[in-house]
């Protein structure tokens, strides 16, 4: 079963990946088909497991006090644009292209 | 014109054409935008003669943010106004290695608003990714409880006036659907003149609780009336400060309209709505853009859409895809949320990790519905009063405040406070904290005239002087202006008669003291 073009459009809109070339699709196409192992199984009745420690994985709750923050300065450093602190940003969104109108192999597929 | 109840059917006026249902009342003027609808399903707005009515269906979905010291998963601190970037941990930042670790109060504060909503709290529940692109959202996704909320299946009532006058109540139910924590995102200042955003994380990682309204409600005024009830428990709770103009509590309204019978319409949402007045007229436009849309013989479109507060409209949301994946995930780094209760209570925990559903609920306080049946019970007053009472913050301690210092009646009392004090507040903007008038000073004026040493009449005039803040006593103000009323019956006799003899071709009726 091959993952369709419409598909694979969708992923790069939403995860700003790109498949890049066929070699691409045909690893996604295998991770897909490994994950369908899955479905082999009859999980009816089953809990998902959230982890292998099961009920010995405690959330920590953590009391309600001030310990971290006032290092502006320092996460400005990883900024490539900044003005007066603020990290600057495009106006909006910058949505990918569609399909016709970008130059990605999936076009020919 | 605001609604006063909603019958929850919407009919349009009959223009004078051959048959179609009976009368309603006259159509209104063209281009009004104001609900129309009153507790016996009367007509809408006028516009093209239309045939079947139109149930209009609100939902809500409200954003409370959580009243803690620190965030929801980091501890750097939550304060409204702050230099930017200055309140953001590096995790708040999303820089690689960090972890979320939660915040014990903002598990209690989502447990008792949970519990005054009449929830079932899952004992168990989970944590989510929500995954979208914005620059005010440095991780690429929002930790949230998609899959099993916090709490679930509440209910919240409320009251709305049915007329005008406030003379009668009913109270409505709408349902809640859950309540979910989840983190607050940064902000974004848009610079369209240099084209780019600039970005504040200071409120990135912040405490919500998401409180889910079921589409019970049909008008504006429902759904302010809902919110503005949920407003003050959660004051009155503490969970949230719940200040709309903080951005502690925003509401995006889900609209949609259908006629009796068929199946719900398209649904769109609405945005940016940033007072409970404003909720009232974006929910109230929407439903009537969306009746003329379709007797235009349009469609409705599901797209997200922005309250325009100047214009008083709705516009479409640029920068809104038409449908958004957001690619739900278990949260990979935190494990289930457990809560206890008296019986599930475990032996051996360190009682700082230990969140007990029961002991939450023994603690929390009078919520407002039972502060305004108190009310009535103690003093006597109508529930339209305690109504108005709890509805203004500090009145209520204000009036309780004055009736302890007189011996007037409280039910005496109560017209004082909301005819006189409120009004001249309002008319002056101020809040009861702001009062020129104290309780004590109030309360001294209304011993005078409940001892007869002044009219009612007088009482007002001292009242009207006491508003200048002048540091003037009522009994200053009475000798002043020589307010008293006259006891010794001979010097009213002499006085009568004089005025008598000055003023013989008048006739003159003197009230005696």
């Amino acid at each position: 079963q091959k993952v369709s073009v419409e598909v694979l459009d969708h992923l790069e809109h939403l995860a700003l990946v790109d498949f890049r070339n066929s070699e691409g699709v045909e690893r996604l196409q295998k991770a897909i088909q490994f994950a369908d192992q899955l479905h082999e199984i009859n999980t009816d009745g089953v809990e998902p497991m959230d982890s292998v420690l099961e009920d010995r994985w405690c959330l920590y709750l953590r009391e309600d006090d001030v310990t971290e923050g006032n290092c502006t300065k320092e996460l400005l450093e990883n900024a490539r644009e900044k003005v007066e602190e603020y990290f600057v940003a495009p106006p909006g969104n910058i949505p990918l292209p569609k399909l016709e109108e970008r130059e990605t192999f999936l076009q020919g597929s | 014109m605001a609604a006063r109840g909603c019958g929850g059917v919407w009919r349009r006026a009959r223009q004078r054409s051959a048959g179609g249902p009976g009368p309603g009342p006259a159509p209104s003027p063209r281009g009004q935008r104001a609900v129309a609808c009153n507790s016996r399903g009367g007509a809408v707005p006028a516009g093209k003669s239309g045939l079947a009515p139109w149930i209009p269906v609100v939902g809500l979905e409200i954003h409370a943010q959580i009243s803690s010291n620190s965030k929801l998963f980091s501890g750097s601190q939550v304060q409204f106004a702050a230099p930017p970037n200055s309140l953001v941990s590096f995790f708040d930042a999303s820089l690689p290695g960090t972890l979320p670790v939660l915040n014990r109060r903002c598990v209690e504060a989502a447990v008792m608003t949970g519990l005054a909503l009449n929830c079932s709290i899952n004992k168990k529940s989970l944590f989510d990714r929500k995954h979208y692109f914005y620059a005010d959202l440095p991780a690429g996704y929002q930790i949230t409880q998609q899959r099993v909320p916090i709490a679930v299946n509440g209910s919240l009532s409320y009251s709305l006036c049915t007329d005008n006058k406030m003379s009668q109540m009913v109270t409505k139910t709408v349902r809640i659907k859950q309540i979910q924590l989840e983190q607050d995102s940064g902000k974004s200042l848009h610079d369209d003149t240099r084209s780019q955003t600039l970005v504040d994380l200071n409120r990135a990682g912040v405490g919500l609780m998401e409180v889910v309204m079921e589409p019970d409600m049909c008008c504006g005024e429902e759904a302010a009336a809902a919110v503005r009830e949920l407003q003050l428990i959660l004051q009155t709770l503490g969970s949230s400060q719940a200040v709309m103009a903080e951005g502690q509590l925003r509401v995006d309204a889900n609209v949609s309209v259908h006629h009796p019978g068929e199946p719900y319409g398209v649904r769109t949402e609405v945005k940016n709505i940033n007072s409970i007045r404003f909720l009232a007229k974006a929910v109230d436009y929407e439903i009537q853009r969306q009746i003329e849309e379709l007797e235009n013989g349009g469609k409705i479109l599901n797209e997200t859409r922005a309250f325009d507060s100047k214009l008083g409209c709705t516009v479409p949301m640029r920068d809104k895809e038409a449908k958004q994946d957001y690619r739900f995930m278990p949260e990979p780094n935190l494990p289930p949320l457990i809560l206890y209760d008296a019986k599930s209570l475990p032996a051996n925990m360190n009682h700082q990790q230990v969140i007990n559903i029961d002991w939450i609920h023994k603690r929390l306080p009078d919520l407002p519905s039972v502060k305004r049946e108190k009310l009535v019970e103690q003093y006597g007053i109508l529930p339209e009063h305690s109504f108005t009472l709890l509805n203004e913050d500090g009145l209520a301690e204000f009036f309780e405040s004055v009736v302890k210092q007189t011996q007037m009646k409280p039910k005496k009392v109560i017209g004082w406070i909301l005819n006189d004090l409120l009004s001249y507040l309002k008319q002056h903007s101020l809040t009861v904290e702001e009062s020129p008038v104290s309780s004590f000073l109030l309360a001294d004026l209304l011993n005078l005239l409940e001892r007869n040493k002044i009219s009612s009449t007088a009482a007002k005039l001292v009242l009207a002087e006491l508003w200048k803040g002048e540091g003037k006593t009522p009994l200053e103000i009475v000798k002043e202006q020589k307010l008293e009323l006259l006891q010794d019956q001979k010097e009213l006799e002499q006085i009568c008669q004089a005025v008598i003899d000055g003023q013989e071709n008048e006739v003159i009726m003197m009230v005696p003291g």
